[in-house]
């Protein structure tokens, strides 16, 4: 039991290596400070190429092309938020792993909110209908239901 | 608010409601699931085609194309490479277009080694009035790129107008791309 553990263990272990094998190591920069920037940009930006890895995990060719400019523009002075308008230039908003907050995606972010606020007070009022009403209902008394009578 | 909460708990219409937004919900599902998710729509329609100058092929053809070339008239930018297999699938239909005279095609050679690049044009013909060789790439990703083959529509006034990702079809052809060249003039 405890050698299969330690089999799944080493497997597991395996596997997150295997996760982590975009960036390579003659990409990297210098300065620490730079590359963690970098590493944190790269992994909200999508691989276009193989769309559900970030460009930081994928080792196609374009999401190498793109970890280096990442790096040349950070190098060059660009602030975090240029380095993405950069790409999102080229790309547009489908690149961001997060989509951004914007009108267009109002329903997006707000909407799985919306309609668990709207559920929420459907309920109450279904419940709170309920327990004032009785179950039964009465005998109609108006002159429409004894003349359906 | 009452009258509204009275209204909607009145009859049986509640208990067919959640019934009908899952209907709703899954037909909006299957629409979107006939999409196909590798095509991107891209972020340059009716922007202005990148600033961009490359050479031509080394040792092959032409002066090379620069985005100054793409603002005089209707062109059709068609990104290659003598690696793409889908690029050869579609090469009869880039000729095609080429001679039909609705636009000037150009290429864009993407990522190519220049020998393999002119054996390939010398192979199957070459349809483009000038070819630019993008060596490392890059301004294929000015362009958007990501991946070959991908063929843009730009107008005379240099505005990229329509991208097609991935080869050309006949269909493409007909029902996509002649039909904007022809309401972007002659």
């Amino acid at each position: 039991m405890r050698g299969m553990l330690a089999t799944f263990a080493v497997l597991c272990a395996a596997l997150i290596a295997m996760t982590a094998a975009g960036v390579e190591p003659g990409e990297m920069l210098a300065d620490p400070v730079l590359e963690t920037r970098a590493r944190d940009i790269s992994k909200n930006l999508r691989c276009l190429v193989c769309q559900n890895q970030s460009i930081d995990d994928s080792n196609a060719a374009l999401a190498r092309d793109l970890r280096i400019i990442v790096r040349e523009r950070l190098a060059a002075g660009d602030s975090d938020t240029e380095v993405i308008d950069y790409v999102v230039a080229r790309y547009g908003d489908f690149v961001l792993l997060k989509p951004p907050l914007k009108p267009v995606t109002y329903a997006l972010w707000f909407g799985p909110v919306a309609i668990a606020l709207a559920a929420a007070a459907a309920a109450a009022a279904f419940l709170r209908r309920r327990r004032t009403r009785r179950p039964f209902r009465s005998i109609p008394t108006s002159a429409a239901g004894s003349k359906r009578c | 608010m009452e009258r509204l909460v009275n209204l909607l708990f009145a009859g049986r219409f509640v208990y067919v409601l959640p019934l009908a937004a899952l209907a709703a919900l899954t037909v909006v599902f299957l629409f979107g699931l006939q999409k196909d998710p590798r095509i991107v729509p891209s972020a340059l329609i009716d922007k202005p085609v990148p600033e961009f100058a490359l050479p031509p092929i080394t040792g092959g053809p032409g002066m090379g194309l620069a985005s100054a070339d793409l603002k005089s008239r209707i062109s059709v930018v068609n990104v290659w490479a003598s690696w793409c297999g889908p690029c050869k699938a579609e090469h009869p239909l880039v000729e095609e277009l080429a001679r039909s005279g609705l636009a000037t095609v150009y290429g864009l050679n993407y990522k190519d080694e220049p020998s393999d690049a002119l054996r390939w044009l010398a192979d199957l013909g070459n349809p483009y009035t000038e070819i630019g060789a993008d060596r490392n790439g890059r301004v294929g990703i000015d362009w958007g790129v990501y991946g070959v083959p991908e063929t843009f529509i730009v107008d005379h006034e240099g505005r990229i107008r329509h991208k097609h990702v991935g080869p050309m079809t006949a269909e493409a052809v007909d029902g996509e791309i002649e039909p904007i060249l022809r309401v972007l003039g002659p």
